[in-house]
């Protein structure tokens, strides 16, 4: 392999402690050299490692599986384990997601944001029965209604398109692409017994669908490509049927 | 000092953490869960390839049932497993997988009729059955005599940990988010609770429980290499050594993957050999059939590792920046195959290495993949020597898989483990001389003791610098205690890992915050880390055989006679530098599957003496016994049916045999 000249990276990191009253929110500059291959997290480490042991991120799975690690990446959010620095410049800035709330410097708490949003949008199969025989044949499922579940079950919970998106930064409980995702995916459900009033009462107000003003600023940042524009648009039909119903 | 109080205190929010968690609070017990992360980050989230439970829904599956897995899953384990826990498991798994389908995971699903699949690297039509049209279907993996693994697509431990944390809000179980388990609190033979660190505010809160449940997965990260998250770190396990009094079991007994991706170690699915990838060299040789002229790519985990090693080592590895690999060729598969069917593989490829496998070749190295070892418990379990204590998953012992799990018996474990120790924990708390019973000195005691540590760290003299003992560890563990392993190697690594754990003892950190702080949380940790690596490699270094994946150079054969026993690992006085190392025999009279050839692999091994009169007083019982029903052979043999909860008890349900309405 061809010795090849590594660029120097200046990475320019939003900083801010809000544990520590002496801290103000603050651009940070590291110089890094980069290496082959090398991921943002892989550059965060050796930041951590070498130039600043006290820098807050958040990583787990580091093969863009967990959802963890989502950041503005020169403003727009994606997940920055998978993001190879050679696919960007050579100065290029990282901040926190917007709307949830600030542990410290990169890290943020979804999961907080996540849990409240799940709590109330019941996002569980309300099946019929508490209990079933756990010895009996399954209920059969047709295959393709399965793919289709699937398919917008994929969501990580990331916040990708919660931090995208205006509404979510205007209203504090507004429940985002991800709420309004799992409405539709708990919709299409068979196991789930709840009715389209039962649906409505979650989110058939300024919180839920009709605070949406689908402008899309989800479903282009949404790592897992998943179809919010349809499924938002879904949920919206079938919400407007039913409130003038 | 804040103390909370509850029911059963459950370390860990993967799926098996969970599932115990919900077990017990629909039994009526407050139940609190700790994590070190939103639970649906947690490791299990990983798992794509599926889960074992023998359904024999596809046709291919046709015939399979609970004795075909348990066969599988003891040869598997090279007969390390307990089997009593094996056939606890083998039987739970279906109701898990079922149980799951009715709380919501899209399982994938068989669809009537002919289709095509790959087998061998040839194009083969299969018909599948009417009547399981809509039925949870399964897809092969390495190690089974019928295709087992229940699957979601290609996400399946993903929808599995996000059905599972709904059921845990639905529940309404309160999980306290980034908080780490320090310390359990015990007096010696009774665990109460545990210290733990709120990892946002840096407070420390006594957690006080009639039941704590350590659930908190494998150990990836004591090696450099590993296809583990960043959090596996295996403080869990540490926990448990650190009492004194609960042991770990077969610590050595460590699986390394063959296909990671060079040199992130992202796990690549077996699936893209199973699909028929190839392996090449250097000089872009197909190698494999050189080595293993029958099963080629496909053979079992560990000899194909073994088997890129060796030929890395013949100076047969491609070079890069990074070191040595060998290349994963999926190119002939396809275009619409790859983006289609390993869509997860082309993704890794594209984002991590910037390759495309449509058309060039994906560099890999085998790497550390998951820990068999783990906490020692009963098949409840239930600590053997420290009441009060249970643990369940990847950082448990009870011990299914032995020396070697199966893929697809793992997340299967998780859930599986969740049921039935969940009702034994359940049960725990319901008797009355297990309530909660705790002087608040020992909790006091505690609590001050890990402040203390935390101070010394924070205001300390300390000099030494934690990622680079860390560091160094990593090496010692992947080049010596790896996928190879000599006496003289295991010896340098462990007399090494012993300075290095002196040395964590006398750690100091830069930044004194004492709240979030990164740097303080890798010292703390890697002070643990040594503790775990060192069990592991002390483990190797004394088990002279080679069984499942510990692969000795030096001992090549698998020894009944010598080593038909479980290694338990204690660190009884906290000044020590090495565990002691304790034996457990396993009792070949009681087997329902007497050791002997795997079916793959060496067919070179040491008999233990009781094996043959075992299996003459087997093979006496089934002849006897010829045409009856299974399941009185079965329990003729090795009855086992009363060790498990009454609530997950009775047979499963197939198309091809139906229960009685
Ligand atoms: C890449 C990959 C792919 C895999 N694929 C498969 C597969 O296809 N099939 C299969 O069967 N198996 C597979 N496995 C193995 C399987 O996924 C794991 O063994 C299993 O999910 C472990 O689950 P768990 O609940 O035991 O632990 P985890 O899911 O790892 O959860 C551990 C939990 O403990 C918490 N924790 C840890 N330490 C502490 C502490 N000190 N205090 C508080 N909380 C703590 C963490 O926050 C986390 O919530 C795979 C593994 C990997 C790495
Ligand atoms: S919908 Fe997409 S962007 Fe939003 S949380 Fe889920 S995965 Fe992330
Ligand atoms: S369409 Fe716009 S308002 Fe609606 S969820 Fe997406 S980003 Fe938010
Ligand atoms: S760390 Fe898991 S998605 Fe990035």
């Amino acid at each position: 392999m061809n010795e090849v000249k590594h660029r120097k990276l200046k990475i320019s990191v939003l900083r801010y402690n809000p544990q520590d009253p002496e801290s103000v929110p603050h651009m940070q500059t590291y110089e890094l050299e980069e290496a082959d291959g090398m991921t943002l997290f892989i550059a965060l480490n050796e930041i951590r490692e070498k130039l600043d042991p006290s820098l807050q991120f958040d990583y787990v799975c580091r093969a863009g599986i967990c959802g963890s690690c989502a950041m503005l990446v020169n403003g727009r959010p994606a997940l920055t384990c998978r993001q190879l620095t050679k696919d960007l410049g050579d100065e290029f800035t990282l901040a926190p997601l917007p709307v949830f709330e600030l542990i410290g410097d990169l890290s943020v708490n979804t999961g907080k944001w996540m849990r409240g949003m799940s709590e109330r949008l019941e996002t569980w199969v309300h099946a019929k029965e508490q209990e079933i025989d756990l010895r009996r044949i399954e209920e059969p499922m047709d295959p393709e209604l399965a793919e289709k579940l699937y398919e917008v079950d994929r969501c990580i919970e990331c916040g990708c398109c919660v931090a995208g998106c205006g509404t979510a930064r205007m209203r504090e409980d507004f429940v985002g692409a991800v709420g309004l995702n799992k409405i539709a995916r708990f919709k299409i459900d068979p196991r789930d017994t709840r009715s389209d009033d039962d649906f409505y009462e979650l989110v058939g107000d300024d919180d839920g669908v009709f605070g949406c003003m689908s402008l899309l600023g989800c479903h282009d940042v949404c790592p897992k490509q998943l179809p919010l524009q349809t499924q938002i648009a879904y949920v919206r039909r079938k919400m407007v049927a039913m409130a003038f119903s | 000092m804040r103390v909370i109080y509850t029911d059963v205190l459950v370390i860990g929010a993967g799926l098996a953490g969970q599932r115990v968690a919900i077990a017990a609070k629909r039994r009526g017990h407050d139940t609190i869960i700790l994590s070190l992360v939103p639970p649906k980050r947690s490791h299990s989230a990983a798992a794509m390839g599926g889960m074992q439970a023998s359904l024999a829904n596809v046709i291919k599956g046709q015939g399979d049932n609970e004795d075909i897995h348990f066969g599988d899953t003891v040869r598997g384990s090279d007969w390390g497993a307990d089997q009593d826990v094996v056939r606890m498991f083998v039987n739970t798994s279906p109701k898990a997988v079922r149980e799951l389908a009715a709380w919501g995971v899209p399982w994938s699903r068989v669809r009537k009729g002919d289709r095509q699949v790959i087998i061998n690297g040839e194009k083969v039509t299969i018909t599948e059955r009417d009547e399981a049209h809509g039925l949870l279907a399964q897809r092969d993996f390495g190690g089974t005599k019928k295709w087992r693994t229940c699957y979601v697509s290609d996400g399946t431990g993903h929808s599995m940990l996000f059905v599972v944390s709904d059921h845990v809000i639905a529940e309404g179980i309160p999980v306290h988010e980034r908080t780490e388990a320090l310390a359990l609190i015990h007096d010696g033979s009774r665990c109460h609770g545990a210290v733990v660190r709120n990892l946002i505010t840096g407070e420390l809160v006594a957690y006080i429980a009639k039941a704590t449940t350590i659930a908190t997965g494998g150990a990836g990260r004591v090696y450099r290499v590993t296809t583990n998250a960043v959090i596996c770190e295996g403080t869990g396990m540490a926990l448990a050594l650190e009492t004194g009094a609960a042991a770990l079991g077969n610590m050595e007994a460590v699986q390394f993957h063959p296909t990671p991706i060079f040199p992130a170690a992202i796990l690549l699915t077996e699936g893209a050999r199973g699909d028929g990838g190839l392996l090449r060299d250097v000089d872009g040789h197909r190698f494999m059939p050189d080595y293993e002229p029958e099963k080629k790519e496909l053979a079992s985990r560990d000899v194909v590792s073994r088997r890129i090693e060796e030929h890395i080592r013949k100076g047969k590895g491609a070079r890069s920046r990074f070191g040595e690999h060998v290349w994963l060729d999926i190119t002939l598969l396809g275009e619409h195959h790859i983006k289609h069917n390993l869509r997860e593989v082309y993704e890794i490829a594209k984002y991590f290495n910037g390759v495309d496998p449509v058309k060039e070749w994906i560099p890999i190295r085998p790497g550390q993949h998951y820990t068999m070892g783990g906490i020692r418990t009963k098949p409840t379990g239930e600590s053997p020597t420290l009441k009060g204590l249970f643990a369940a998953g990847e950082a448990a012992c009870w011990d299914m898989h032995g020396f070697n799990r199966l893929g697809g018996n793992s997340v299967a474990e998780t859930v599986v483990a969740g049921m039935i120790v969940g009702e034994f924990v359940a049960d725990f708390c319901d008797r009355t001389e297990n309530d909660l019973d705790v002087s608040t000195g020992l909790i006091r005691e505690f609590v001050a003791r890990e402040q203390a540590k935390i101070d010394d760290l924070l205001h300390g003299k300390g000099t030494e610098d934690a990622t680079r003992l860390r560091s160094r560890m990593q090496d010692l563990m992947t080049d010596k205690v790896g996928i190879f392993r000599t006496g003289a190697e295991l010896e340098s690594a462990v007399a090494e890992l012993e300075e290095l754990l002196k040395k964590s003892r006398n750690l100091g950190v830069r930044s004194k915050s004492t709240g979030s702080n990164p740097e303080l949380v890798t010292a703390y940790r890697t002070q643990k880390m040594l503790k775990v690596a060192l069990a592991i490699a002390y483990g190797a270094l004394t088990r002279t055989e080679s069984r499942g994946a510990h692969f000795r150079v030096d001992h090549p054969r698998r020894d009944d006679a010598q080593w038909l026993k479980r290694t338990l690992a204690t660190w009884k006085d906290e000044t020590a530098s090495l565990p002691t190392l304790e034996y457990e025999q396993l009792d070949v009279k009681k087997m329902e599957l007497p050791p002997g050839w795997r079916g793959y692999g060496a067919k070179d091994y040491i008999d233990h003496p009781d094996t043959s009169k075992r299996q003459a007083e087997v093979d006496e019982i089934r002849t006897k016994m010829e045409g009856a029903d299974r399941f009185a052979v079965q329990d003729a043999l090795m009855p086992y049916e009363h060790l498990l909860p009454e609530r997950l008890r009775g047979r499963n349900e197939r198309i091809d045999e139906r229960l009685p309405l």
